[in-house]
């Protein structure tokens, strides 16, 4: 079965982010980028999936700078089977990207198409649904696992005090949440043969952003906290403080 | 304890790799960090090599991982093999020696000296870890001047037979084959040393686990005695002619991934040392606040900085063919020396907790100590260096 996995380039979860002089963009000079982690989680499912199936292709997708090529081969390193980039400028309009992503998808007889449940770096949640919605094709998000069976695909969801089972007729969206999808490592003799896979490049559709981020600020330096004693006569205005201040207990 | 690892690269290194080659740093050192570092502790403590890592390295393509593809091996350039090593003994030495002896001791010399039915048998299963094997050149009597080896190898009507010992061998009870160096002439005739694939199953293979040792307590060290072992004609590595310099060849392999290890050892005490003098209190402020413990962390940032520099440098004459063996031992000599300071220097900085298994420093630091012993000891390669510069041997 061939699975379309859509992917983006972002910073490491683990870099300090530090702000640009414009005030609304990061700094990314020394800042390392990696494949965001729902994607890696999406990948993950696709290579499964096609596992489970024994054929299909894994293709990615992405839309990005040519430095989103190393994101891509990461992809590929782990085992996806050929890579598309579409060179454009990545916006803070979910829209304009989903609209650039279905450009490229259009047409494609892949039956499920594979996002992360949102990008690391912006969270908007946005693209997944929007590619569905743009295709007519039904979507499943924040899914933690899945099954195809002929043409229905059967998803779970983890949900506020249970677990949701959902089946929706293929072709299909679903976007990936973490769950039963650890990535693999990718190996050394599979970044070895990402290099011979197939990574075409073209520009992107041209799609208007009518989102800007006006404005980015680090989130405030945390006050310092509060000692109320000492020793056991403290415990009840502890309590007192947790319960009525901090609405803990 | 030190949060997430994060590498030391004050000079920029890490624009002079390519994609590929950062993506296999990325690779080794993410599974260092979730499968080697949970265990590594413990593993030390019971003195034990954790052998449930060796499918996931075979799997990674750790092993003999600049062999070429034919045989099961992942093809990397040397520059890509020596960042495996450096973030490989980033978690321990003991797991970076398995590494070294399986590529670089056995795969290495099936691979250079075997014949093509040799390698088909035994090089893919090393390299999925199918297969453990170990290399014995030392003897008990015969440690940095292995030309007078006694182990001997006597032709006999259908074969060889193999009596002798070797000792301090790596990986040795727990091997399915080892390659054996023994002398075939009369003791002494170095030209008349060769290689010998030996599976450990054949009667007359023993192996005793090295009791008592204070460093590498996470790797298998044990002692090979063959008593009238008879092996079959095609056991000898038919093109290991050479002599003593054909088992010389193979430790220039692995003592080139020994000057990449050692730098992943003292980038790991350097680590934990910076991140402990941030955060350790002591006379109302931060010991990194104090002059000594900066130049400490200084001198350990310049050491680390000239180590990665040899190594990366060697690694580019490797890949371009020129490098000579007398480069290699001023790297092993040097980086291993380098790591060996700075994993002390870590410790103490750590104080009390520096004794601790909790933190890393001393586990290297006492590994560190094999490492300077060996593949040649450091006075070894003083002496190889000695007699480069000068001409005169002084052994
Ligand atoms: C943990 C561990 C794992 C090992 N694994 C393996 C393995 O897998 N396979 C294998 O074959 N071997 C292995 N070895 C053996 C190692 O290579 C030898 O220990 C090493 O070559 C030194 O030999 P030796 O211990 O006999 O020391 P010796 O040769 O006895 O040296 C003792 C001291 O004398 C010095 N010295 C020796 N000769 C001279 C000289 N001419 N001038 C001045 N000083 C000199 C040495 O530097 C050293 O300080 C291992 C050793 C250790 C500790």
């Amino acid at each position: 079965m061939n699975v379309i996995v859509c992917v983006k380039r972002v910073p490491d979860t683990e870099t300090r982010i530090r702000i640009g002089e414009d005030g609304r963009s990061m700094e990314v000079t020394g800042v390392k980028f990696i494949m965001s982690p729902y994607d890696e989680y999406a990948v993950e499912a696709a290579l499964r999936c096609k596992e489970a199936a024994g054929d299909g292709d894994v293709r990615l997708v992405t839309l990005g700078q040519t430095d989103s090529q190393e994101t891509l081969r990461q992809g590929l390193a782990m085992g996806a089977d050929s890579a598309v980039l579409l060179v454009g400028d990545v916006t803070a309009d979910g829209l304009a990207t989903a609209k650039a992503l279905v450009a490229e998808l259009e047409g494609t007889d892949a039956p499920l198409i594979l996002f992360g449940v949102k990008a690391a770096d912006d969270d908007q949640q946005q693209v997944g649904p929007m590619v569905a919605t743009l295709m007519g094709r039904a979507c499943v998000t924040g899914v933690v696992s899945f099954e195809v069976s002929g043409d229905v695909v059967r998803c779970h969801k983890e949900v506020e005090g249970g677990s949701e089972v959902i089946e929706a007729t293929l072709p299909a969206v679903l976007t990936i949440t973490k769950g039963a999808y650890d990535p693999r490592y990718a190996s050394l003799k599979g970044i070895m043969a990402a290099k011979r896979k197939p990574l075409d490049e073209k520009a992107a559709a041209a799609m208007e952003g009518r989102l800007e981020v006006v404005s980015l600020s680090p989130p405030p330096d945390r006050a310092a906290g509060k000692i109320v004693g000492t020793g056991p006569d403290a415990v009840p205005e502890l309590v007192r403080l947790l319960r009525e201040e901090a609405n803990a207990i | 304890m030190a949060g997430k690892f994060e590498g030391v690269d004050f000079y920029d290194i890490d624009t002079l790799l390519t994609e590929e080659q950062r993506m296999v740093r990325d690779t080794i050192r993410d599974w260092v960090e979730d499968r080697v570092m949970p265990l590594i502790g413990d593993a030390y403590i019971e003195r034990r090599f954790p052998k449930e890592l060796v499918p996931e390295m075979g799997e990674l393509g750790v092993l003999g991982a600049n062999l070429p593809e034919e045989y099961g091996c992942a093809g990397l350039d040397n520059i890509a093999y020596g960042i495996i090593m450096q973030e490989l003994e980033r978690g321990d030495s003991g797991i970076r020696s398995f590494a070294s002896v399986q590529g670089a001791l056995v795969m290495y010399p099936i691979f250079a000296f075997g014949s093509e039915a040799q390698k088909r048998t035994w090089l893919p299963k090393l390299a999925s870890g199918e297969a453990i094997g170990c290399f014995g050149l030392t003897e008990p009597d015969y440690g940095s001047n292995p030309a007078g080896m006694i182990t001997r190898a006597e032709k006999t009507a259908d074969g060889w037979r193999l009596n002798g010992a070797k000792m301090w061998i790596t990986n040795g009870s727990q091997a399915d084959v080892a390659v054996v160096w023994a002398q075939t002439g009369e003791q002494g005739d170095t030209r008349s040393i060769r290689g010998f694939v030996v599976p450990t199953d054949t009667p007359g293979f023993t192996a005793r686990d090295q009791k008592g040792k204070m460093s590498l307590l996470a790797s298998d060290t044990s002692e090979l005695v063959f008593q009238d072992v008879e092996l079959p004609e095609d056991a000898m590595l038919p093109e290991s002619t050479g002599g003593l310099k054909h088992p010389l060849m193979c430790l220039t392999q692995a003592r080139y991934g020994i000057a990449w290890g050692v730098v992943g050892s003292a980038m790991a005490c350097f680590d934990e040392a910076r991140s402990y003098s941030k955060e350790r209190v002591m006379f109302d402020g931060p010991i990194g606040g104090k002059q000594i413990q900066q130049v400490r962390l200084a001198d350990m940032l310049t050491k680390i900085t000239q180590a990665q520099l040899v190594a990366f440098r060697l690694g580019q004459m490797k890949d371009a063919g020129t490098m000579t063996p007398f480069q290699v031992s001023l790297a092993k000599r040097a980086n291993v020396d380098m790591a060996c300071d700075i994993a002390r220097e870590a410790r103490r900085l750590l104080g009390a907790n520096g004794i601790l298994v909790e933190y890393h420093s001393m586990r290297h630091m006492a590994n560190l100590e094999s490492v300077y012993t060996y593949e040649g000891t450091h006075d070894i390669h003083s002496l190889v260096l000695g007699q480069t510069i000068t001409g005169i041997a002084a052994y």
